[in-house]
């Protein structure tokens, strides 16, 4: 039987690939060129990032040293503080008791301090791209497909070029964690500041409110509650992360986890993922909580 | 005391990517119809030319779409004008920077706004000082001055409420005491009154009223309403897409509408509360015993009339000279003959 192959020219059945040479030189000239940048300014960009790197092992060393009777209780006002409730101000003392018992605080530790120092970045860097991109319709077409990129891109696929730029390490696993988790927030802030009511906005016009007036005393406060939507969605994509960026070198409970992984050690991964989960859900508890809390003012409607 | 008031000249607003363009056509004649349809522009104002008395309340009447809210952003520029002038104290406001803008803005311009346009994350009190917090004065003061004007505004004891615990009418009085803190010569009244229940709105009326008599303010106040117009209004301006069919006082506009559509307006109109006693004196019963004072409404000369029982009357000014005289039959003839156009 004749089938359509054997009817259709040959270059409608065979796709027209470049050549298999031209398809190595092309690989090799990219790899080449960025090897080339990396010799070139590898050691410039490391050292931009080196203040973080020491910031990061510092904080990561202060949370591992601190006794852990006194850890419990910071964990337990800080959560007191943002989320005002005694169940979860409870949940977690018992969660970190339970992590603790089984072997996981210094991983825990470890986790938090990625998790902070990541979280961090993100707002400092975020917030402030996230402002730039309310301000321009232009800026906005520009930055939203870089955010599409870097949310879409498989994690993986950026480990190579941070894994050649900075090598394994904490600094190289704090920037794929950040990479990941940065783009809620900065989108966040954008559509919080531009959904501000325009009729607030044409108050503060006419009263002779100055850029940054509006911006400090208008629109920022007015998008705190999007904005810390944005700060909840970063910190639970920075704990989605840290086990693929154990891949290159970030420590914790997330290296269990692979470590789990690689040796088919069950209970060892279900403990580590647990402990993550544990995290997550009180981050997740005490930031709404805070969130809702700056809302306050809308609580009450008149009717 | 200096002169506040404020001069527009030939102020034209075309909407659209390039207004500037279209200017020309529509100053020589083109239609508000053409404009859309040939150049998928809008006019907004047309050749408007009003003067608007210093310290006095010049009220702009129009349904919605007249344009009556843009020419209101355009005193304090909110809205760039297409061609035309703004002119206070001798400066054109459509020429300033962004700079003298702002200061002019912040030191010489209040506004209130129909939809209040408070901020929902602030109290009472910081939303009443916004104004001057935006000026740079110190939080001390700040607070003085807005608890000063809150008092005024019978808003004592809501200073730390948020906006959206109160009622409209409070809302909105919230939004006159943060426009009288900020200490402006010219007060800005974009439908101030609109979004609220007939008996609030009149209450607010009577508050701006008695403010205005010891503050003295240039007051721009927008209203689709006639007889808020006629009420607050010492000059009434009416507009219809976008250009200025008549103005004048309110007896002027209810005593001569300038066409069907402004006495079509006023049919509905309460004469006898409008027209004061002045306009429609002669000398008949220039000598009668009982008297009523110049600038008297014709309602309360009725009432009189019926009170006492007279017939005549003489109508005296304020040094209790008389200036005329009124019967009861002009009164009442007055009071009913209804607007023809």
């Amino acid at each position: 039987m004749m089938g359509l192959k054997d009817v259709l020219p040959d270059v409608m059945t065979e796709f027209p690939e470049m050549g298999r040479a031209d398809i190595r030189d092309f690989k090799k000239g990219i790899d080449g060129a960025f090897k080339d940048f990396v010799r070139e300014y590898g050691e410039l960009i490391e050292g931009f990032f080196y203040p973080l790197k020491i910031f990061l092992s510092w904080f990561e060393r202060l949370l591992v040293a601190t006794p852990w009777p006194l850890m419990i209780i910071i964990f337990a006002v800080l959560v007191w503080l943002g989320a005002r409730s005694w169940v979860i101000v409870v949940g977690t003392i018992l969660a970190s008791l339970l992590i603790g018992y089984l072997g996981m605080w210094e991983d825990m530790m470890k986790t938090l301090a990625l998790i902070s120092v990541s979280t961090f970045v993100c707002i400092a860097v975020g917030i402030p791209i996230g402002i730039l991109m309310s301000k321009s319709d232009r800026m906005q077409s520009i930055i939203v497909p870089i955010l599409d990129f870097m949310q879409t891109i498989p994690a993986f696929v950026y480990l190579i070029p941070v894994m050649m730029l900075l090598g394994i390490g904490k600094a190289p696993g704090l920037i794929a964690v950040c990479i990941y988790a940065m783009p809620p927030v900065i989108r966040l802030t954008d559509l919080g500041i531009r959904l501000v009511d325009k009729d607030v906005l044409e108050a503060a016009d006419a009263f002779g409110a100055s850029p940054s007036q509006k911006m400090f005393r208008v629109q920022l406060p007015l998008a705190l509650p999007n904005l810390f939507a944005g700060v909840n969605q970063t910190i639970m994509m920075a704990l989605a992360m840290v086990v693929v960026a154990s891949l290159i070198g970030a420590q914790g409970l997330g290296s269990n986890v692979l470590k789990a992984v690689n040796n088919q050690y069950l209970t060892l991964g279900i403990m580590n993922g647990s402990a993550i989960v544990a995290i997550a859900i009180v981050f997740d508890r005490v930031s709404q909580k805070f969130g809702k809390r700056l809302q306050k003012h809308s609580e009450t409607v008149h009717g | 005391m200096d002169d506040n008031s404020i001069e527009v000249k030939g102020l034209y607003k075309i909407f659209g990517p390039h207004g500037e363009k279209y200017i020309k056509a529509v100053q020589d004649g083109m239609s508000k119809d053409e404009l859309n349809a040939k150049h998928n522009h809008v006019l907004g104002l047309k050749d408007i030319n009003i003067h608007m008395p210093s310290a006095k309340i010049q009220v702009i009447m129009g349904l919605s779409g007249s344009g009556k809210s843009t020419m209101i952003r355009h005193i304090n520029r909110l809205i760039e004008p297409t061609a035309g002038e703004v002119i206070y104290q001798g400066n054109d406001i459509c020429q300033m920077s962004k700079a003298d803008l702002q200061e002019f803005r912040r030191h010489k311009t209040a506004m209130v706004f129909q939809k209040f346009a408070l901020l929902p994350h602030r109290t009472v009190i910081d939303n009443t000082l916004f104004g001057i917090e935006l000026q740079g004065i110190g939080r001390a003061e700040c607070e003085e001055q807005a608890r000063h004007w809150l008092k005024r505004v019978g808003l004592e004891g809501f200073e730390d409420n948020y906006p959206n615990q109160l009622s409209g009418g409070m809302q909105q009085r919230v939004g006159l005491a943060r426009a009288l803190t900020n200490d402006a010569d010219i007060l800005l009244m974009d439908e101030a009154f609109s979004a609220l229940d007939p008996l609030i709105r009149m209450d607010m009326q009577s508050i701006l009223l008695e403010l205005q008599e010891e503050l003295h303010k240039t007051i721009v106040f927008i209203t689709h309403d006639l007889d808020e117009a006629l009420r607050l209004g010492d000059r009434i301006a009416i507009l219809r897409d976008g250009a200025v069919i008549q103005q004048g006082t309110g007896q002027e506009i209810v005593l001569n509408p300038a066409d069907a559509y402004i006495s079509d307006f006023v049919k509905e109109v309460n004469r006898g509360r409008v027209i004061q006693v002045d306009t429609v004196m002669t000398e008949k019963g220039k000598r009668s015993k009982t008297s009523v004072e110049s600038g008297t409404s014709l309602e309360n000369v009725a009432k009189m009339f019926s009170d006492t029982g007279e017939n005549t009357a003489k109508v005296v000014d304020a040094d209790g000279k008389a200036i005329g005289g009124i019967t009861m039959k002009a009164t009442i003839n007055a009071m009913v003959t209804p607007a023809t156009h």
